[in-house]
């Protein structure tokens, strides 16, 4: 018997690092940024956490030190993009190239521990679970009811407009950029330290890539991100219980699974957002693009 | 206080410059790294950019370079035709590995038959394989305009999967003891890709990385359609206004790129590794997105980038062996490389100048 509760459980904990990778993706997206390096700044969160939680036996030092790394990581995207008016798509490749090899080297010692266990939350839910659901309409609030959202989405709309208002589009997007980071780093930190509970090289498996096709499928919005996280989730457990029920289908073809799920979905809403006349162009305006004030 | 003013045109004498720069950027900061990390930083970059070379064990490292260029400056030819375009394939690596199951499928059908059309054919069915697999977010992007970034890069897993299904089901060597991997094309003469040249490292794939090079030159500098491919990128709505075709554009460029990255992978399974694994891809094809960049998508720049590539692959095993580095330096290194390509660009694109007051 598959018991209801027990999958929602953990489809609310499979979607997890993809909720919080993809939340502030979405901020960061609004702001007119496209950061491909989301797959980098989660890997490095994942070990920075995973560090963190072994040296001080304390799970939420470790939640803390994986946002402060992802953060840290993502200001080299920051300064790229923003100082160097680098091309946004070669330098968020390039964040998830060399995060990929900075985990890998500083990560080898770390391999075969076994993370400090964690006190469920309310429920016996995971904490982080928890954070992430309250996270989704705290993003939604800020982006649609707050006054910095306003502007942050100005900024994104139409960067020239709002530089002649007088907001500093450069210093907004950094900020962006940096919360991007610690989110990435906390969803990262997620797989590490309540999931897989230890480090192996490349242990985020393209999830970060899954929550950049999940901003495009929620539509840049906050609930889409959600929606779109649980869609993830609930494919990532059905596989999972599929593997484990023994059916006639080898391991591997199954696990393609969630890959497969995000191109069709990605597919899908596409060419909703291309064919119907009722959605309209969703992505922001300035997306992708550099800004260099002349004056 | 200075300002940045943007150049009418890219200056080509900076085009040439940050290249080298990054590069001595690199190595300084990679020093700073093997610092801190507790080597002896001249050694280690000695190890790394010299010894490959001129070391004392060149004999052995030399013809590793051309064994290594070759897939990087086959691959990245194909990729920097479409990036001077803006069209973005970062999912090589997948087309790489299933370029190399196709045509490894040929030659596992054939086996043990002998004859001289089975290499050739091998060539064109891993061309094939990679052209088909590149071609899916060409047409999911012209059809229902789904990102060709999102969908090549989430196709990169797909392959591994399917490179594991192969390696431990359909394409076991019925003769390996239940070990997973399929027979070893080194001992199936017909369907092998050897040195060609003793002692050069030369196989079929330097043959075909060369003469890729020649055909992206005469492409993009002669061929009305990588006129189009250029005017593309530089100028996509005068383009369109001229009558170049954006889904043409997208189709020729993420085919073209994964038949190249597809014959790539064959010369590797054919060559040097030998047989069909889950650990087929090694990642050249993102390292390839780098000598591309680094090449400044020119020809020549390319074939340059790919050989300093290589030399970080080699110098990187050699470090491994005698200082004991970690094997993942490779991959910071060649991070590294990229971030600070990127970060010098400015002064391709941009003059600084002292700010006058007003």
């Amino acid at each position: 018997m598959i018991d209801p509760l027990s999958v929602f459980l953990l489809l609310l904990a499979a979607a997890t690092p993809i909720l919080f990778a993809a939340l502030g993706e979405l901020v960061v997206e609004r702001a007119g940024v496209l950061n491909l390096g989301v797959e980098g700044m989660m890997i490095t969160g994942a070990l920075a956490g995973f560090a963190a939680a072994y040296v001080t036996g304390s799970p939420f030092a470790g939640f803390l030190a994986a946002a402060l790394a992802g953060a840290a990581i993502a200001m080299l995207f920051a300064a790229l993009t923003q100082i160097l008016l680098a091309n946004q798509v070669a330098s968020g490749l390039a964040l998830t190239l060399f995060g990929l090899g900075l985990a890998a080297l500083f990560g080898k010692p770390l391999e075969g521990i076994k993370a400090p266990a964690m006190m469920p939350g309310p429920l016996r839910i995971n904490w982080i679970v928890w954070l992430g659901l309250v996270m989704a309409p705290l993003v939604w609030w800020f982006l649609n009811r707050s006054r910095t959202g306003l502007i942050l989405r100005g900024v994104g709309e139409n960067h020239d407009a709002a530089h002649a208002l007088g907001y500093p589009v450069h210093a907004i997007r950094i900020a962006a950029i940096g919360f991007g980071g610690a989110m990435a780093g906390v969803g990262g930190a997620f797989i590490s330290i309540a999931t897989v509970l230890q480090w192996t090289e490349g242990m985020t498996a393209g999830a970060g890539w899954i929550a950049l096709a999940i901003v495009v499928f929620s539509n840049w919005t906050a609930p889409g991100v959600l929606a779109g996280a649980w869609l993830f989730g609930g494919v990532t457990v059905l596989q999972l219980r599929l593997q484990a029920a023994g059916i006639r289908v080898p391991v591997q073809l199954l696990s393609m699974a969630p890959y497969l799920a995000t191109i069709i979905v990605l597919v899908l809403i596409s060419a909703r957002q291309k064919y119907s006349r009722r959605a309209g162009r969703a992505a922001p305006g300035s997306l992708g693009q550099n800004f260099h004030a002349l004056r | 206080m200075i300002r940045l003013v943007p150049r009418d045109q890219t200056s080509a004498a900076w085009q040439i410059a940050t290249p080298l720069l990054a590069v001595l950027a690199t190595m300084i900061a990679g020093g700073l790294l093997f610092a801190i990390m507790g080597y002896d930083p001249l050694a280690a970059i000695r190890t790394i950019f010299w010894d490959p070379l001129f070391g004392p064990a060149a004999g052995y490292s030399r013809p590793q370079l051309l064994v290594k260029a070759a897939p990087l400056i086959l691959i990245a030819s194909g990729l920097a035709v479409g990036f001077r375009a803006g069209i973005w394939n970062i999912g090589a690596e997948g087309q790489y590995i299933i370029g190399g199951i196709t045509g490894a499928a040929v030659a596992l059908a054939a086996y043990p038959a002998e004859g001289m059309w089975i290499f050739p054919a091998m060539v064109l069915a891993g061309a094939l394989g990679g052209w088909a697999w590149g071609m899916i977010p060409a047409l999911l992007r012209n059809w229902f305009g789904a990102s060709e970034i999102l969908v090549s890069l989430m196709l990169v897993y797909v392959a591994q999967r399917v490179a594991a299904w192969m390696a431990f089901g359909p394409m076991k060597n019925p003769e390996g003891y239940g070990f997973p991997g399929s027979r070893n094309l080194q001992q199936y003469p017909a369907a092998s890709n050897p040195e060609l040249i003793a002692g050069t490292g030369a196989h079929w794939g330097v043959v075909a990385a060369a003469a890729a090079v020649l055909a992206i030159w005469f492409l993009m500098s002669r061929h009305i359609r990588g006129f189009h491919i250029r005017a593309a990128g530089l100028a996509p709505r005068a383009a369109r206004f001229a009558g170049v075709r954006p889904e043409t554009l997208v189709a020729f460029c993420l085919g073209l790129s994964g038949a190249f990255a597809g014959m790539a992978g064959l010369f590797e399974v054919a060559g040097p590794a030998g047989q069909i694994t889950d650990k087929l891809g090694t990642g050249y094809g993102f390292t390839a997105i780098i000598v591309a960049f680094l090449g400044r998508l020119h020809p020549v720049g390319i074939l340059l980038a790919g050989l300093l590539l290589a030399l970080t692959y080699i110098g990187g095993e050699l470090a491994q062996l005698t200082l004991q580095l970690p094997a993942a330096t490779v991959q910071v290194f060649q991070g590294m490389l990229l971030f600070f390509l990127l970060g010098f660009d400015l002064l391709t694109r941009f003059r600084i100048a002292r700010r006058i007051a007003a």
